[in-house]
């Protein structure tokens, strides 16, 4: 009977445990073995081979100025959209009628599936006829549609801008909502008081509103540093990172490298993962040295 | 401990506090121009979306017409798409998000009843794991996924779509459900318990009950989540009739003469149901996203 009862949880939990075990535990031992594999193309394995895999990824030619690459994406797309979002969010936490709808607005790039996304900015992107090009010849920014001045996505200098520009949009609404709920946390009286004291507005949010939000705006840049490192739609479906492989961050080129060699992309995955794991762990500690403050 | 800093009641948000009044002369003027500002950052991020319903309605020959708006409207597309072979692949969708979340639904619920109410060995350890993986993504173990199904012999089959979008949603439907579990007072369960009902019997009746917009929340979202979900279906699919929408239209743009109506009319049909559902749990969706850093 006490037996029973130790076992009651487990009935409970086991179920939870077991699809985590399999679903993302498993990944994880399968991925890190197979970067110490030799496998072939069709996915036969034909032994150990060491750091072989490793030696071969950090010795391929475009590694640098993808790992790079992936560093700036990273940065870049985290840094606009948590500037962007702040600006946002003070501008949804005015009063002003038609402010829910409004609101409702900001949600679609949240909810649509972001390949979808990707694609339509790929389609107004299109040199021919996409709407993006045919606004700038009425500016008078292009001087035809089909051009290689239109077609911004065949080269990396202004392709690149492009796909920051969707990855920013993609992850504004849901930062900015997040800044939102933190916003709305921050007690009216706080302000009184810094109103009291004569305080500038813009003293004010920086030395009031930014510091209380910094729990809320945490969270949020982890999260997005989160998704953006482990972006895959938006390049794949607009640029497939070329040409060459000049668009590609590390995801992109895992992809591409599945299909030649599952050793060698294995061994990029458990590169990526080291980074991601490192983002984990800075993030439980901040979580916890949340709760500590509090 | 990592355990306790999260989860927490999902507290309601409280009464936004009133706008701080600028100059009092032009209060109007000021309301104005916000409202103003926020239409056009509403527009925007509409815009790629209106162009996505605009182009569904274009009749196949305009397709290439370099005009902004159509000229000509065929209402029809919407209605064409579902004899197209894209609709077996919608099909696949709404197959694999029904199946993940009735999947996380069966195991999220009992975990995270038994996690709210009970303090057991392994359950830090358990609040634990659920937290790490909410942090882990499927594209960052793709060759992992890739190989694990491969030996289970389950590459291009719908199971396999089913148990990783079931896998990776588990953890924010654990933690929300926790959440809310966790607000409800025990001596409600208790008094229902001791009225005759049984455990089961208060579990059914009272507590679910109350749990319900948790329960909800986490059903929406891993609906959305696994019927948005793009990268694991690549991998994992490689017969057209067994791909989800994503993967079907993706293969679709590289192609130059084919029925771009239908593509656009499958990411409407795909996309603007999604959008509304969204919106009806977007504000828990924020503090299951957060919870613990936002109080």
């Amino acid at each position: 009977m006490r037996r029973l009862r130790a076992l009651e949880p487990l009935a409970w939990i086991g179920p939870a445990v077991v699809l985590i075990a399999v679903v993302v535990l498993w990944p994880v031992v399968e991925m890190i073995r197979s970067s110490f594999l030799e496998i072939s193309r069709v996915g036969v394995v034909r032994g150990w081979n060491g750091f072989d895999n490793y030696d071969k990824l950090f010795a391929e030619k475009d590694f640098a100025d993808i790992m790079v690459r992936s560093v700036v994406w990273v940065v870049a797309v985290v840094v606009l959209t948590v500037v962007i979002s702040l600006a946002l969010a003070q501008l949804f936490n005015q009063r002003f009628p038609g402010r829910k709808v409004a609101r409702w607005a900001l949600i679609a790039p949240w909810a649509a599936s972001v390949l979808m996304t990707a694609i339509v900015f790929r389609w107004m992107l299109d040199p021919e006829v996409g709407v993006i090009n045919q606004i700038r010849l009425r500016l008078g920014l292009i001087d035809a549609l089909g051009g290689a001045s239109a077609d911004q996505l065949g080269d990396a200098s202004t392709a690149m801008p492009w796909l920051v520009f969707v990855a920013v949009f993609v992850s504004v609404p849901f930062t900015t909502y997040a800044l939102l709920a933190g916003l709305a946390t921050i007690p009216g009286d706080v302000y009184e008081a810094a109103k009291m004291d004569g305080a500038s507005r813009p003293r004010t949010y920086w030395s009031i509103t930014l510091p209380l939000l910094r729990p809320a705006l945490t969270v949020a840049v982890l999260i997005n540093m989160m998704n953006v490192f482990n972006s895959f739609p938006i390049i794949w479906a607009m640029t497939h990172g070329q040409p060459g492989y000049s668009t590609a961050t590390s995801t992109i080129f895992m992809f591409i490298l599945k299909s030649s060699d599952i050793g060698e992309s294995a061994a990029m995955s458990v590169v990526n993962f080291g980074m991601v794991l490192v983002i984990t762990a800075v993030f439980l500690k901040i979580s916890r040295w949340n709760r500590a403050v509090a | 401990m990592a355990v306790e800093t999260a989860p927490k009641a999902p507290a309601r948000p409280a009464r936004r506090r009133p706008a701080p009044v600028g100059h009092r002369a032009m209060p109007r003027l000021k309301t104005t121009v916000t409202a103003a500002v926020a239409y056009v950052v509403a527009f925007i991020f509409l815009f790629p979306y209106l162009v996505m319903l605009l182009t569904s309605l274009r009749p196949q020959e305009t397709l290439r017409d370099a005009t902004i708006l159509p000229t000509q409207w065929e209402w029809a597309n919407l209605v064409n798409f579902w004899s197209s072979g894209l609709a077996g692949n919608l099909v696949v969708t709404l197959q694999v998000a029904a199946g993940s979340t009735v999947l996380v639904l069966l195991v999220a619920l009992p975990a995270a009843y038994y996690s709210a109410r009970h303090n057991f060995r392994g359950r830090t350890f358990f609040l634990i794991l659920v937290l790490i993986t909410q942090m882990f993504q499927p594209t960052a173990m793709l060759v992992g996924i890739y190989r694990e199904f491969s030996q289970l012999g389950l590459v291009d089959s719908i199971w396999s779509l089913i148990l990783v979008n079931g896998g990776f949603n588990l953890a924010f439907a654990v933690w929300i459900l926790n959440a809310y579990f966790s607000s409800i007072p025990r001596e409600l369960e208790e008094a229902a318990f001791i009225d005759g009902n049984g455990r089961f019997g208060a579990l059914f009746r009272i507590t679910l009950p109350l749990a319900m917009p948790g329960v909800i929340t986490a059903l929406i979202f891993t609906f959305i989540a696994a019927w948005n979900e793009f990268v694991v279906a690549l991998t994992l699919t490689t017969t057209p009739e067994n791909q989800p929408l994503t993967v079907a239209l993706n293969s679709f743009i590289g192609q130059y003469q084919v029925d771009w109506q239908n593509l656009f009319a499958g990411s409407v049909i795909a996309t603007i149901p999604v959008i509304i559902l969204f919106a009806l749990i977007e504000r828990k969706v924020v503090g299951g996203l957060t919870a613990g850093s936002i109080k």
